[in-house]
């Protein structure tokens, strides 16, 4: 059928062997054997004991992410090159779709475990609906509401008058974080982060423009902007953990509420800082090493995906965590 | 090449002799009491609707797995190279496609709608005429018979079997691992409804003749129900992974008449009466000594070793708790040490309990504290 | 880079450094195995303390973290990475591409997986022993109540969930992206379509495990109440986000031997396989399907009626793609030519079992019937039926089938056949008693249990060392072929065999495809 000889194909380019791949597990092993042990003395041991695992954390964090550095450094030279036939260059595109889609899923469940506490375990704990009509035997008088701003716990009069087992005390929130004084809405914060997320899309959106155009000032312009939204974004985020913390009495402490709060901001934050992270180093390659053109430009691209899988996720997050 | 062939032919029917025989002899005594080979049908009426459910499914993959397989080795026997036959080339078919989706989607039909029925009968609650509270613990059942004064009559039941019987220094009895202190005790042809719960992990009742198994599951209270028909005693085990003794908590089932069940519920009854009495009394050393040994070993034995030397558990003997402070001794009998093995004993075991195991921790295996604790004391403690 | 046309690299620095498809995978088939041996060591004392009742040679809380490792060893050591080995080796050489699209990557997905292993085995040697909450590791019996090693073995579980997402991408992108001119996805190879809906699950899933574990370590250390329902959260949460992943990791585990299934029928029958394209479908049905069917392990719990109906229902339709694929098989072997060399044998070994291991399936899910067969062990002859005789008989199968491809040499088909006829027998004699046991009220997990179950049980611990023991005959035959086996030079080393990699020079040369191949207009699984 078809017969393509082999001039016409341009070769597909198999690194040679690479001592990346080693490096990276050794970092990442002893990073997560650090972090292992650190959780650990703090849960089972003494947390005052003296021990090796912070350095064994930050040595192996350290060699991860000088790895990981050099790993980009040479795929992006390779690229320089001209290594990279449009078919490999492909692969990357792949790759880094199926990321984010692996990404996705991880917040999946994160969300779907704010759908079944929200609507079947917490109601059920109150004795509400099919699955828990006698359950007032061991929660009497707990009412279910969201925000959950007294726990099951609580409602029994704490720890002592529980029929199951202690596994925990867990403190209630005082006030909950969803929109409440709608004369005040401008001090809410999650408001402003909101605007400045969405907004942070459209300025990297304008500089993808730029390049396509090849006008780089203008994609240096408004990439550099990018990052300095989401920078302000995250100190905003800082803030209300702040807040939260300091006046909300809301914690990780504050049972199913706070558990998927911070959970579920948390690891977004988290991925606004990693997004964050890919934007600035790819505005210091196009300021500092002049790289980008309007055809080639991948790298870029990749993070400016990545970060509206991001601004997608928040959106979600303002949806079911903050309004409703 | 061909006599290999053949030969192997001959050898593959061997083993699928052996399935099917042993398939047959575990169809043939599905009929006897005590089943060793297939499901029991139990005493209710939803046990005989599974397993009808269950043979009905059985002989329907007997009967497709036979038509498949046949095929299969009528092709493996006739269309071999060695008999010299030239293969043909046929590929597809949306014909016979369509009709091997078709036939199967119609059998799991016909599968689904007494599938259906059978669960909804076994979601149907309501109309019980007793209640009962199941509540799973490492590693013990409590019931507790729920009733509209108050007054609830309730208890453990833990495994029966010695230690000697399951390290192999005894002779292994009749019912070994399946039985109990205390079995729960249901009338006949009575409608009880079992609340079932757990106080730390998940664990599962389950006693195959009553049909009924359901998880336990800590903070959250699962309904469920039987209708025994008929007396006896059934027996089952925990059937959810719970930790080190999941193997060790078996449930028994005591099915009798409605007047012995009234008997033995006024005979619990008196008893609590009587451990209220008892709780307002002095013991002596030797009689707290005595009760306390008696409850150690139900109790305690599984984790801190016959003679307490620890396991699970930390060594009672010479341990600082109990050898220190009586009040300290006391709050870990009482309230256990949270994120540990160690529950809140408290609810478990009553003042008089109590009192005697933590008398009785302080002066044996080598302990020799000399000191007593009286109920009134537990009881104080409780106040706070 | 540069120039490809040399050999591989001498000494350790070929295997650590390598970016070799074929490299890496030699390494993932012998890793996986290695993890077999550890995963079968550890069965073996599960069955020698089952021996007989009473306790003989562990305690409890030991045999409860060996079938705990038992089961996590074989599914995410021995299982898994066989299978990703596997499609490291043959997926580029069915489809005519030089490497995989990632291939320093794929070394990494690779590497990253032994110390993991590590860390989770060096846990058996830690305060408080190794995991003992079973493979499933259900809250709060893995959080509240977990030894300290439970952070150990969630960091382990997160890194092997790295690993199986970064090899997943690199798959689909292999496949999607550096197929030869002409190969159309309608004539891919089957081994390889059911790799690419495998890679799919895999990466949809493997982040909803590694949330699960997020959850748990958060609970344990830092005072969430996920799964507490004191502060509002539920056990039973984390058993619905553990099956979102474990129900599709079960088809992870069974397509891809699917797919080697598919390969090898139409070679030994010397028919083209039949049904590709209904094959295909059905392969894409029953990925769809296991998204939602989770519940089915958990008809116990207490779920609502509506949700308990559901899940009955969509999981018995699950029968209907998979009894398409059985039947396939079946008409490709009528009226083919057939001869019965080992992989053949063990494919029809695979056929058989698996099947009668679907029955069961249906079985249990039908939710009022499984109230009685639930945890019990009817379900581990289960899913042994379906995963040692379907997923470990089909990787066997394709050890011997590629093995001349790979190594340039024969196997001895005796021993090949007497290795199939004593693993059939003894799996048999292991896994089929456990149906009665299971049916007559026998649970799962418990180191000790009551007379009425003996007889079976020892039965059954014979038969598992019968079992365990031939795996010796296939661990010495494969070393004697790679060794001294009789050398074989035909590019095609099975008479019957279709498909790209038998274009290419016996023993498969170090680089193969780097210009793609020709395809003619005959569809490569004809
Ligand atoms: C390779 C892995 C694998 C595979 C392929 C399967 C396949 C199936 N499994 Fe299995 N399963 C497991 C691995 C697997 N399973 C594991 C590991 C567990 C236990 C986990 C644990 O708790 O530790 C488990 C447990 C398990 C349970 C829970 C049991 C319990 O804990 O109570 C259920 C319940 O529904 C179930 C159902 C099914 C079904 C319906 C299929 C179907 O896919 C089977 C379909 C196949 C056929 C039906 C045969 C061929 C079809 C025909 C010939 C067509 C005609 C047939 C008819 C119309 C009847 N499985
Ligand atoms: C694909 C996965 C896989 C595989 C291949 C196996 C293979 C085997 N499994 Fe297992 N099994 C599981 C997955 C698997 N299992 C899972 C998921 C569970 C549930 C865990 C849980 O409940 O949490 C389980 C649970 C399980 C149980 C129930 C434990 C319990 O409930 O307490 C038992 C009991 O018999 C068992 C037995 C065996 C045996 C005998 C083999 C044999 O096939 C093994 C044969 C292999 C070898 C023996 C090693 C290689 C050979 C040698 C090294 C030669 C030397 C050996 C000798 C001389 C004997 N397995
Ligand atoms: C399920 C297992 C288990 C059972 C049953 C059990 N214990 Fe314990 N016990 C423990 C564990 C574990 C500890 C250690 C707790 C810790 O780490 O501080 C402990 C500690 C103790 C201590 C403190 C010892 C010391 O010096 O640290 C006392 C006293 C005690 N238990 C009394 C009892 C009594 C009385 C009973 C029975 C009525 C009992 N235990 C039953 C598991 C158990
Ligand atoms: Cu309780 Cu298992
Ligand atoms: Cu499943």
């Amino acid at each position: 059928m078809t017969s393509q000889t082999s001039t016409e194909y341009e070769t597909y380019y198999v690194p040679d062997k690479s001592k990346l791949a080693v490096c990276a597990t050794i970092g990442l092993m002893l990073s997560i054997f650090g972090a292992a042990s650190i959780m650990n003395d703090m849960t089972f041991g003494d947390p005052e004991a003296a021990t090796s695992s912070w350095s064994i954390f930050w040595i192996g964090l350290f060699f991860f992410a000088a790895t990981l550095f050099n790993w980009f450094r040479i795929a992006i030279k390779e690229n320089i090159e001209g290594l990279n036939s449009a078919q490999l260059k492909k692969s990357y595109v792949l790759g880094m779709f199926w990321f984010i889609f692996s990404e996705v899923m991880f917040f999946f469940a994160f969300f779907g475990a704010l759908f079944y506490v929200r609507n079947l375990a917490g109601p059920w704990l109150a004795s509400e609906g099919e699955g828990g009509r006698m359950n007032y035997l061991l929660w009497e008088g707990f009412e279910y509401t969201w925000p959950m701003l007294q726990t099951p716990q609580e409602a029994i009069g704490g720890v002592a008058n529980q029929i199951t087992a202690n596994n925990g005390t867990y403190q209630s929130a005082e006030t909950t974080m969803a929109f409440g004084d709608a004369a005040a809405w401008y001090k809410w914060l999650p408001l402003w982060n909101t605007i400045i997320l969405l907004s942070s899309s459209f300025t990297v959106h304008i500089a993808h423009m730029g390049l396509l155009d090849g006008n780089k000032k203008k994609f240096n312009l408004w990439l550099g902007l990018t990052v300095l939204l989401g920078i302000i974004f995250v100190f905003v985020q800082a803030y209300e953990y702040y807040e939260a913390y300091a006046h909300f009495g809301l914690t990780l402490n504050s049972g199913i509420y706070g558990s998927t709060f911070f959970m579920l901001t948390g690891f977004h934050g988290f991925h606004v800082l990693m997004g964050m992270t890919m934007l600035l180093i790819q505005w210091l390659r196009s300021v500092r090493g002049g790289h980008f053109t309007a055809d080639d430009h991948f790298g870029f691209e990749a993070s400016s995906w990545y970060w509206h899988f991001v601004d997608v996720v928040w959106v979600f997050l303002f949806l079911f965590v903050y309004i409703l | 090449m061909c006599f290999e062939a053949k030969r192997l032919a001959k050898l593959a029917l061997g083993p699928v002799l052996m399935l099917l025989s042993m398939v047959s002899a575990g169809v043939m005594a599905a009929g006897e009491k005590v089943n060793e080979v297939n499901m029991a049908p139990g005493v209710t009426a939803v046990g005989q609707n599974i397993f009808d459910l269950h043979m009905t499914i059985f002989w329907i993959c007997v009967i497709i797995g036979l038509l498949v397989f046949g095929v299969m080795f009528y092709s493996i026997i006739y269309h071999r190279k060695s008999r010299g036959v030239t293969p043909a080339t046929f590929h597809e078919s949306t014909k016979v496609e369509i009709a091997w989706t078709v036939v199967p989607f119609l059998i799991l039909i016909g599968m689904a709608v007494p599938a259906t029925s059978t669960l909804l009968e076994i979601y149907d609650v309501e109309d019980a005429e007793m209640d009962i509270l199941i509540t799973g613990y490492q590693w013990k059942w409590k019931y507790e018979y729920l009733s509209d004064d108050g007054e609830n009559v309730s208890f453990f039941s833990n495994l029966r079997t010695p230690q000697s019987e399951i390290y192999n220094s005894e002779d292994k009895g009749q019912h070994y691992l399946l039985e109990v202190d205390e079995p729960l005790v249901i009338p006949v042809d009575t409608k009880v409804r079992f609340l079932v719960t757990a106080n730390d992990v998940i664990h599962a009742w389950w006693v195959p003749e009553l049909a009924v198994k359901r998880d336990a599951i800590p903070g959250f209270i699962n309904e469920t129900w039987t209708l025994a028909e008929e007396e006896g005693i059934y027996r089952g085990q925990c059937a959810e992974l719970c930790g080190k003794d999941h193997g060790f908590m078996p449930v028994v089932v005591n099915v009798v008449s409605q007047g012995e069940y009234d008997e033995w519920l006024s005979g619990k009854k008196a008893e609590a009466a009587e451990i209220k009495e008892l709780m307002a009394q002095t013991f002596t050393m030797d009689e707290l000594m005595e009760r306390g040994k008696a409850v150690y070993d139900r109790n305690c034995l599984a984790c801190h070793g016959a003679n307490g030397e620890g396991g699970v558990g930390t060594a009672i003997a010479a341990s600082a708790i109990a050898t220190g402070d009586l009040a300290g001794h006391l709050d870990v009998g009482i309230n256990g040490v949270a994120g540990t093995a160690m529950q809140a004993f408290g609810g478990q075991i009553n003042d008089v309990e109590m009192a005697a195991v933590i008398t009785y921790q302080r002066n044996a295996f080598g302990n020799n504290m000399g000191d007593m604790v009286q109920p009134i004391d537990v009881f104080n403690h409780k106040k706070g | 880079m540069g120039d490809h046309h040399h050999g591989p690299a001498k000494g350790l620095s070929r295997w650590l450094f390598t970016t070799n498809h074929k490299d890496i995978g030699t390494m993932y088939l012998w890793f996986s195995f290695a993890m077999f041996i550890m995963g079968g060591a550890f069965a073996m004392v599960i069955r020698a303390e089952l021996f007989q009742p009473g306790m003989q040679l562990v305690d409890p809380a030991f045999f409860n973290q060996m079938t705990t490792l038992h089961g996590l060893v074989m599914v995410f050591g021995a299982i898994m990475p066989s299978f990703v080995g596997l499609a490291n080796w043959m997926i580029p050489m069915m489809i005519g591409a030089p490497d995989m699209a990632l291939p320093r990557m794929n070394n990494w997905s690779f590497w990253i997986l032994p110390p993991a292993f590590l860390l989770l085995a060096s846990s058996l040697f830690m305060e408080g022993g190794a995991p003992a909450f079973g493979w499933t590791f259900y809250a709060p019996l893995s959080t509240t109540y977990a030894p300290p090693s439970v952070t150990y073995f969630i960091f382990s579980v997160h890194v092997l969930g790295l690993s199986s997402i970064m090899g997943s991408i690199n798959i689909i992108a292999t496949v999607m992206n550096m197929r030869a001119p002409g190969m159309t996805y309608m004539k891919m190879p089957l081994f390889v379509w059911t790799w690419l809906i495998t890679a799919f699950l895999l990466v949809a899933v493997m982040p909803v495990l590694a949330g699960a574990v997020t959850m748990m370590l958060m609970d344990i250390h830092f005072g969430t109440s996920f799964f507490s329902a004191a502060g509002g959260g539920d056990p039973v949460l984390f058993q619905h986000i553990f099956w979102f992943f474990g129900h599709p990791e079960v088809y992870i585990i069974i397509l891809p031997a699917f797919g080697v299934v598919s390969q090898i029928i139409p070679a030994f029958s010397r028919k083209p396989l039949f049904g590709y394209d209904s094959m295909v479908y059905a392969t894409a049905s029953i990925a769809f399907l296991s998204f939602i069917v989770w519940a089915h392990h958990m008809y116990t719990v207490g779920m609502p009626i509506a949700g308990e109906l559901f899940f009955m229902y969509a999981t018995m339709l699950i029968a209907v793609p998979t009894g398409v694929k059985v039947f396939n098989w079946i008409t490709t072997m009528w009226r083919g030519a057939m001869t019965f060399e080992t992989p053949m044998l063990f494919c029809i070994g695979f056929l058989v079992l698996f099947t009668i291991g679907g029955f069961t399936g249906l079985m249990l899910s039908i939710a009022p019937a499984d109230f009685q067969y639930h945890d019990s062990y009817f379900v581990v002859a289960h899913f042994h039926y379906v995963m040692v005789a379907g997923a470990v008989f089909s990787m066997t199968a394709a050890v011997y089938y590629w093995l001349p491809k790979w190594c340039g040499r024969m196997y001895n088909e005796t021993m090949g056949k007497t290795h199939f006829w004593i693993s059939f027998i003894g799996f048999n004699v292991t896994f089929f008693p456990q149906h009665f046991v299971g049916l007559a009220g026998m649970p799962r997990r418990i180191p000790d249990y009551a007379l009425q179950f003996a007889d079976f049980n020892m039965m059954s611990s014979i038969g598992a060392f019968i079992y365990g023991a031939s795996q010796i005959l296939f661990l010495y035959n494969v070393i004697a072929t790679i060794v001294a086996g009789k050398p074989v030079s035909d590019e095609k080393v099975w008479d019957g065999a279709e498909g790209l990699e038998w274009t290419v020079a016996t023993p498969a040369p170090y680089h193969t495809f780097e210009t793609p191949p020709t395809l003619d207009a005959k569809p490569a699984h004809a």
